[in-house]
């Protein structure tokens, strides 16, 4: 009884997750423009109209580049930190990995107004540099976390053999230690990236006139010239990266959010 | 798999490996190097600007002129203290962020449950793809279709009209507030019970269920207090993220959230420093609750 | 004080040295003979060099604010697009942001310390605001030849000319309209009674829709103004203490009748798609996009008035690409621009040379009689509309500075929104 009880409870729970997925693929055949249910008729021309749209596609390609950057810095600086924190003791260790949570735990408006003011008191001047900067301020934390874990659960004594049989430092790096927190940088890595991919909040409050793809989402959602080209979107973003997530998660095991777990 | 490269092999000298060598054994040098890239970026980046802002709610707004004042004064946090307007806004915040938690929680557990303990590794796979893609599907898309299915005569009135119930939908309220946080939140939980539940050894469960317990008893007694951690983890996000949220709750309901008034604040000629000033309730909050997740474990768990 | 007037000197003087020393190249033009000062026929190509002929050369990109609905490049319908034209004709790429309120525009503009955004179509009750900080840049209207034609009453209108400068370029006007459902709401209403009024709108209770900005507080003073006259209300946006709490109070009384509070477009379309809402204030543009996709519903023109917006260009006074956004200006000058703008959204262009266009109708929001519909050229009608303006302590009458400054709006909102 109590198995069918928790397939029954996972089910709804899968169920939940994917109705308004389900809506949206639905009302990517939407013909009109207003979004109301019922829908009153049904048209594949948004598909067209989506692959046509030159500004979507230039959004498209912001945010890949915004997300590889942000996850790039995050791989370096995480990987860093983890091995500092893992590594060594010294004063402060515990505060490190505090302040590290805090702009993932920290409302992302707060993060976002902080640096909106402190862009605004520089004159740095908003470039896709500070979307960048934005975003790897949370996905430091999501890298770090998967490195640090891995290292935990990894011994030093087989570095320390390495070196022993006469490897220098980056010897020692790319042939044992790399390997190790392999994995561990690729589930890391994924999440920074899917999180930055989405991100809106801070992103807002830290873009000039640069359009990533949650932006130009949100301004056409406000009116309803090419809103149903928005829903293609959603639509093509899922199916475009059920296949990665996939691989990932078949590659890395099971991961925390923050991936703590590896 | 290394081996081969490193024995028997006598790497050629240079400045560089002799660079590397000496930082080896001057640890505490490597040490400084290998913190000061992240952490300088840190403190200077995000903990000083944070702190900028928190120290411009302690300016104010000249209504004249309007342009900040830099000098310090309380009238900001005044306001907030004497208008009751702002303490609604704040508890019905962190309510519904505490009544988004605890449903998913109770949402999560059973599903990460079944992926961690019960599901065949093929169907793990998959599931676990399952939990992560709504993640990858566009934010602001997932709340529109929220709107279209709890807008009154949208989806779920169309649903209860099917089942002969009348027009029961939330519309736009605090009820659909809950729903489509409790919604958006949702895999963030499940991620951590997950990494939780598995790192319990089945033989736990086969040691209880030699002494006796069975079922809820071993639920409550080993899988529970073990799963703590992770279950202080993800309701960190599920949280924090409700704490601060301001376009979930202009698009969903017609109430006013703690980001609602943030967002407005900085955007009415800039008065950032009440904007500031109420966004020091959401960060004092969320600090004093990592303080406690932490006490439970959360951040190995996160 | 100083600073800013100069600072905002510094275009038109620029553009005034390049006329008067003859390097003022045009942009790009095309072949197709020019509207120039719309004194000829209408032709079918409107050329940018003519209606700004002395501005340098484009520096290949613009980014203006605007209120969605103000850039359209066909891609909502297809024969209002004024976008592309102007793009192809001064090679200046426009990246256009659309805000929902007054208050953001005001932001935005002062990102980067007025550098990231070139321009902005400002409502009233952010002009001030934007002129007093110094945000926006003085210049010279009689650059656009079709300036000489703007309605008279628009060409010194207090709004956006200070100390005699001129600070942008009108762009339209019109009013908050009533919408309301035509199979739900009847009769047809005529008074803002059926939002405000507990017996008028008891069968709308739950259904009732209101602008999301602090500035709404005007509407509400003005249902006051003409019914509860012992308040004395002369101008909704100027007002004393006592005046300000009862429309507070009126706001407050209504919210429960409230369903959504819009600021975007599209949510108060859905909202009047889906019956959630059926009655409520609006603007053309909703009507029109409603309308077109087969929504019953209409507008009104409520007997105690209407709010409004009467909105103009404006350039950053540090705007990075200046000659762009004067070529703009000067762009949404011309006739045909005005028709397609003053059609598509719904509003009264500030040129009524386009009436002649109007008339003939552009595309498929085309309204027989346009121009006498839309009271292009009635001053008297303009006057009757109580323009978004903001909110100062200063009365500007004889009850001196103890009104209720904008700071004081905001903060009951807040509270009225709840």
């Amino acid at each position: 009884m109590g198995r069918w009880l928790l397939r029954i409870a996972t089910a709804a729970g899968f169920l939940f997750l994917y109705i308004p997925i389900g809506v949206i693929a639905l009302y990517a055949f939407n013909a009109q423009r207003v979004q109301a249910w019922p829908i009153a008729q049904y048209s594949t021309q948004w598909f067209t109209a989506a692959l046509n749209n030159e500004s979507v596609r230039e959004s498209f390609a912001l945010s890949i580049q915004v997300g590889l950057a942000a996850t790039a810095v995050a791989l370096i600086l995480g990987t860093l930190a983890a091995f500092a924190v893992q590594r060594y003791r010294f004063f402060g260790r515990e505060t490190v990995s505090f302040a590290l949570v805090l702009p993932i735990a920290l409302p992302g408006i707060v993060t976002g107004m902080a640096l909106n003011s402190t862009i605004n008191a520089t004159g740095i001047g908003f470039t896709t540099w500070t979307i960048v900067i934005g975003h790897a301020t949370f996905c430091i934390v999501v890298v770090y976390n998967n490195v640090i874990a891995r290292l935990r659960r990894s011994s030093r004594t087989i570095e320390e053999a390495s070196m022993d049989l006469g490897a220098d430092t980056w010897q020692t790096f790319r042939h044992i230690t790399f390997p190790i927190i392999r994995t561990a940088l690729l589930a890391g890595g994924l999440l920074a990236f899917a999180l930055s991919f989405d991100e809106i909040i801070v992103t807002t409050f830290t873009a000039g006139t640069q359009e990533t793809l949650p932006i130009w989402i949100f301004s056409h959602l406000r009116q309803t010239n090419q809103r149903p080209i928005v829903n293609v979107v959603a639509v093509f973003l899922i199916l475009l990266s059920a296949a990665p997530v996939y691989l990932a998660s078949r590659l890395s095991g099971s991961t925390g959010v923050a991936g703590s777990r590896s | 798999m290394t081996s081969d490269a490193l024995a028997g092999s006598s790497p050629p000298d240079s400045p560089g490996r002799r660079a590397l060598a000496g930082l080896y054994r001057r640890g505490r040098l490597q040490l400084a190097l290998l913190l000061a890239a992240p952490t300088g970026w840190f403190v200077v980046l995000y903990l000083g600007s944070l702190a900028l802002l928190l120290v411009s709610a302690f300016w104010y707004l000249d209504p004249t002129t309007s342009s900040i004042v830099r000098s310090f004064t309380l009238q900001n946090f005044g306001t907030l203290l004497s208008d009751p307007v702002y303490r609604t806004i704040a508890l019905r915040t962190v309510f519904i962020a505490a009544l988004v938690t605890v449903t998913d929680m109770a949402i999560a557990f059973p599903m990460a449950w079944y992926l961690a303990r019960a599901a065949a590794p093929r169907t793990r796979s998959v599931l676990f793809m399952l939990v992560l893609l709504p993640l990858w599907s566009s934010y602001l898309v997932r709340v529109y279709a929220w709107r279209v299915i709890l807008s009154p005569g949208g989806l779920l009135d169309w649903l209860f009209g099917l089942v002969g119930l009348p027009n029961l939908s939330p519309g736009f309220s605090d009820v659909s507030m809950w729903i489509v946080f409790s919604y958006l939140w949702l895999p963030y939980m499940i991620l951590p019970i997950y990494a939780g539940l598995e790192r319990i050894p089945q033989s736990y469960f086969e040691a209880s269920a030699d002494l006796g317990a069975r079922g809820w008893p071993t639920f409550r007694r080993i899988a529970l207090p073990l799963a703590l951690p992770a279950l202080a983890a993800g309701s960190i996000f599920t949280f924090s993220l409700t704490l601060g949220d301001y376009i979930t709750p202009q698009l969903v309901s017609n109430t006013q959230f703690i980001g609602n008034v943030i967002y407005a604040s900085q955007g009415v000629s800039n008065n950032v420093p009440f904007a500031a000033a109420f966004a020091v309730v959401p960060v004092l909050i969320m600090a004093a609750y990592l303080l406690v997740a932490r006490r439970l474990g959360a951040f190995d768990a996160l | 004080m100083q600073r800013h007037r100069v600072l905002s000197l510094l275009p038109a003087i620029a553009v005034l040295a390049a006329a008067c020393s003859g390097s003022g190249s045009t942009a790009p033009s095309n072949a197709a003979p020019s509207l120039g000062g719309g004194s000829g026929p209408a032709s079918a190509e409107p050329s940018v060099a003519a209606a700004a002929p002395t501005i340098g050369p484009g520096e290949g990109q613009l980014n203006i604010i605007i209120w969605a609905g103000y850039a359209e490049d066909g891609s909502n319908v297809p024969e209002y697009d004024w976008v592309h034209p102007f793009e192809q004709q001064t090679g200046c790429k426009v990246n256009a942001k659309p805000a929902d309120t007054s208050d953001e525009m005001v932001t935005l503009m002062r990102q980067g310390g007025g550098t990231v955004y070139d321009g902005v179509s400002a409502s009233g009750d952010a002009t001030l605001r934007l002129i007093g900080d110094g945000d926006v840049a003085a210049i010279d209207p009689t650059i656009f030849p079709d300036f000489a034609n703007v309605a008279p009453f628009l060409q010194n209108a207090p709004h956006y000319v200070v100390d005699g400068k001129h600070y942008g370029v009108p762009h339209g006007w019109g009013g908050n309209s009533l919408m309301y459902r035509t199979d739900v709401v009847t009769p047809a209403p005529t008074s803002w009674n059926v939002v405000f009024d507990p017996t008028a709108s008891q069968p709308y209770q739950g259904k009732i829709t209101d602008y999301d900005s602090p500035i709404y507080i005007a509407d509400a003073a003005l249902y006051l103004k003409a019914h509860d006259t012992s308040l004395g209300i002369t101008d909704p946006y100027e007002l004393n203490q006592a005046q300000f709490d009862a429309a507070v109070n009126l706001l407050k009384q209504q919210h429960p009748w409230v369903g959504d509070y819009w600021s975007l477009y599209s949510k108060e379309i859905d909202n009047f798609t889906s019956k959630a809402v059926v009655v409520g204030t609006t603007w053309p543009y909703q009507v029109n996009t409603l309308v077109g996709s087969g929504v019953p519903v209409a507008q009104v023109v409520p007997s105690e008035g209407m709010t409004g917006w009467a909105d103009t260009w404006m350039m950053s006074s540090h705007a990075a690409h200046p000659n762009c956004m004067l070529m703009w200006m000067g762009w949404m000058l011309t006739p045909h621009t005005q028709a397609e703008v003053a059609e598509s959204f719904g509003e009264s262009p500030a040129n009524p040379k386009a009436c002649d266009l109007l008339n003939t109708g552009v595309g498929p929001y085309a309204l027989q009689d346009f121009c006498t519909a839309y009271h292009v050229n009635d001053q008297s009608y303009y006057g009757t509309i109580a323009f978004w303006k903001t909110p100062i302590a200063n009365c500007g009458d004889s009850r001196g500075t103890t009104c209720i400054d904008y700071s004081e709006w905001t903060s009951k909102w807040t509270e009225i929104r709840g």
